[in-house]
């Protein structure tokens, strides 16, 4: 189905290159109080290029859901090259966004966050966010995010011209010891990919720091074992 | 927190009301116009006021908070009868106080309705919470409910059995004989939640604008509306035993350990292509054959036998897209122009209300391809008014869309359905 030249913006191939793009800029400006949305593609264009890979030169607009309905929309461009190689390599992005800097009102959440989850006795441990119902609360809003903006590295990773990648729920977050002035949380998070329908599982350790940002450690694919039948009690 | 603060939580609120309730069954007592009072005295002497007028029984005053030391709030149920006396007391006496609850029973009464609402019984569809999940029983006694309390129009007909001996109902809403049809199914992918929540408002909806609003009443004048709420029973009871995340059948599959096909890959349009799978283990397994599932050939057989359906809405979450057919093949639908049209306009009566964005386009193009598909099957045979839905939202939380979205996607929806049924009615075929 792929075409060269100008693509409709609101059909898939321009729309999964854009998430993408936004997996991209999540893992570098994701933060416990910081996602960006997609909010809509503007224009995009799509060409075949002679390593062999395809490239896509999009424009479109972002939301930052940590600021609800009341967000601005930022206006983003970005160049999308899907390698074409034997075996799956990533994605590479090249992306710019207006007035990226001037985000930085949520300093003061984050700080007050981290001081609160970096001492010694802080144990977070939570299952299912949100639980089935959408429910959330207000406590593990930013461990969500935090669980989103890791799974991002994951997302971003996966991702191909046949895949469309969101994060379905939180499995559970548990805090480890910190470690470098970082709060270490190993998550376990379920994605879902939208042509295939599937949920996959993913185990991920990350750290996170108002410094340093969010940065992934260590990922590891989990089995699912949902279409099987259930095992005798 | 401070414990005024933490009285000030309506939860706290909540527990201190609920202590009044008992007393007030225990007592049967009622609190009509009786108000709660929060005095702050600033120094010892209004503390000692406060302690004398406490010592006047006669003023029958209820004391939630004793007054102790002037840094703690006191609060006091003051009856009816007593108010003026109480407020003129602490006027003259410049002692501070606010209004907390300016009528008790008012409060109490919220609470038993809110108590009632929240039973596991709701005893008629207007008592039914349509601001929350419901489980597959919840959801039969809300059908059984709507037909009991408008019995000359709405009937449940049972259209087939699910894998597991589940009934297949659908609604009928019918104003006369021998009309054409419209179909309305969601559900159909169990852990699509919002859809048969959305489906259980559409019901409701229904029989409330049917003699009110005059676009409803017509085209149920000339047209009978056919709506499947739970399409996928098995499924959809699985999501709550077992596991959230189910979206196909419960059937097993013969030489695997994998269990359940895509009922939305199991139509026989386009069966067996490119855009659904062959593995049992996988979300979109297509099944041994076309229409193997009790589940769509019941629907199958309903939609031959009927003979006359005009329009077919087929709901699912999540990405706010309305798409027509094909999602088997690229080759434009015949009627596309017209169906292009048509879903300009349902979206942009859904995008009025909250400002949703929506896309619209061909399946094929628009989402993905997807082969075996129900509006696919169904636009082959001759229903030209074939679309699926995929509310809200666009992936923040996707299947888990919390509850209080449940009815503003209901509502918007609503809007885009009344466009297609609508034009359905005005050119009819």
């Amino acid at each position: 189905m792929a075409s060269t030249g100008d693509l409709e913006p609101t059909h898939y191939p321009a729309r999964r290159a854009a998430q993408v793009a936004l997996h991209y800029l999540n893992t570098h400006h994701g933060s416990p109080f910081r996602v960006f949305g997609l909010q809509q593609v503007h224009k995009a264009s799509a060409e075949d290029v002679e390593a062999g890979g395809r490239k896509y030169k999009l424009d479109f607009s972002v939301t930052d859901w940590a600021s609800g309905s009341a967000g601005p929309a930022l206006r983003c461009s970005a160049d999308v090259l899907f390698p074409r190689t034997e075996r799956h390599s990533a994605p590479d992005v090249k992306l710019r966004c207006e007035a990226l800097q001037q985000i930085n009102r949520t300093a003061q959440e984050e700080e007050a966050f981290y001081q609160k989850h970096i001492t010694p006795d802080s144990a977070v441990s939570a299952r299912d966010i949100p639980d089935s119902y959408g429910n959330m609360s207000e406590e593990m809003q930013p461990f969500w995010r935090l669980a989103r903006v890791a799974a991002s590295f994951i997302m971003l990773r996966e991702s191909s011209e046949n895949t469309e990648f969101n994060m379905a729920q939180v499995a559970s977050v548990t805090q480890q010891e910190s470690s470098e002035e970082q709060l270490m949380l190993e998550f376990v998070v379920l994605l879902h990919d939208l042509p295939s329908q599937e949920i996959v599982q993913w185990k991920l350790l990350a750290s996170w720091s108002p410094d340093r940002g969010v940065r992934v450690l260590q990922t590891e694919w989990q089995p699912r074992c949902p279409h099987a039948t259930k095992p005798p009690n | 927190m401070t414990l005024a603060r933490k009285f000030n939580s309506s939860k706290m609120k909540g527990l201190l009301v609920l202590t009044a309730l008992f007393v007030a069954v225990f007592g049967k007592k009622t609190f009509e116009g009786d108000q709660l009072l929060q005095i702050t005295a600033k120094d010892e002497a209004q503390i000692s006021l406060l302690k004398e007028l406490s010592e006047q029984e006669h003023l029958g005053l209820d004391f939630w908070r004793e007054p102790v030391h002037e840094s703690l709030p006191v609060d006091v149920r003051v009856p009816f009868h007593s108010l003026q006396a109480v407020r003129a007391f602490l006027g003259y006496n410049q002692i501070q106080y606010n209004v907390m609850i300016m009528d008790v029973q008012d409060l109490l009464d919220d609470e038993q309705r809110e108590m009632v609402k929240y039973r596991s019984f709701p005893r008629s569809t207007d008592d039914f919470v349509y601001t929350t999940y419901h489980d597959l029983n919840s959801i039969n006694s809300f059908i059984d409910m709507l037909v009991a309390e408008n019995s000359n129009l709405v009937s449940k007909i049972v259209i087939g059995q699910s894998y597991e001996n589940r009934p297949l109902n659908v609604l009928k809403f019918s104003t006369g004989a021998n009309r054409p049809g419209i179909w309305i199914d969601t559900g159909i992918h169990s852990r699509e939640w919002v859809t048969q929540a959305s489906g259980i408002w559409f019901a409701k909806k229904i029989v409330t604008d049917y003699g009110r609003d005059p676009v409803l009443t017509d085209i149920l004048s000339n047209y009978d509306i056919f709506l499947e709420i739970v399409t996928n029973p098995d499924g959809f009871a699985y999501t709550h035993s077992n596991d959230r995340m189910w979206r196909k059948t419960r059937k097993p599959n013969s030489g695997s350990s994998c269990v359940g096909v895509d009922p939305n890959r199991n139509w026989d349009a386009g069966f067996g292509g490119a855009g659904s799978s062959s593995n049992p283990c996988t979300e979109t397994y297509r099944g041994p054959s076309a229409h193997s599932e009790p589940e769509v050939k019941a629907i199958v057989d309903f939609v031959k036998s009927h003979g006359k359906l005009k329009a077919f809405v087929s709901i699912h979450n999540y990405s706010q897209m309305l798409l027509y057919p094909y999602g088997y093949t690229s080759t434009p639908a015949m009627d596309q122009a017209e169906l292009h049209e048509l879903a300009r306009r349902a979206v942009t009566a859904l995008q009025s209300l909250y400002s949703t964005r929506y896309t619209y386009g061909s399946i094929i193009t628009t989402i993905y391809q997807a082969s075996g598909g129900t509006i696919d099957w169904t636009y082959n045979q001759g229903i030209k008014y074939s679309y699926t839905f995929e509310l809200r939202d666009t992936g923040r939380y996707g299947f888990l869309l919390p509850a209080d979205q449940i009815v503003p996607t209901a509502e918007e929806t609503w809007l885009a359905l009344m466009a297609i049924m609508e034009h359905t009615r005005n050119n009819p075929y």
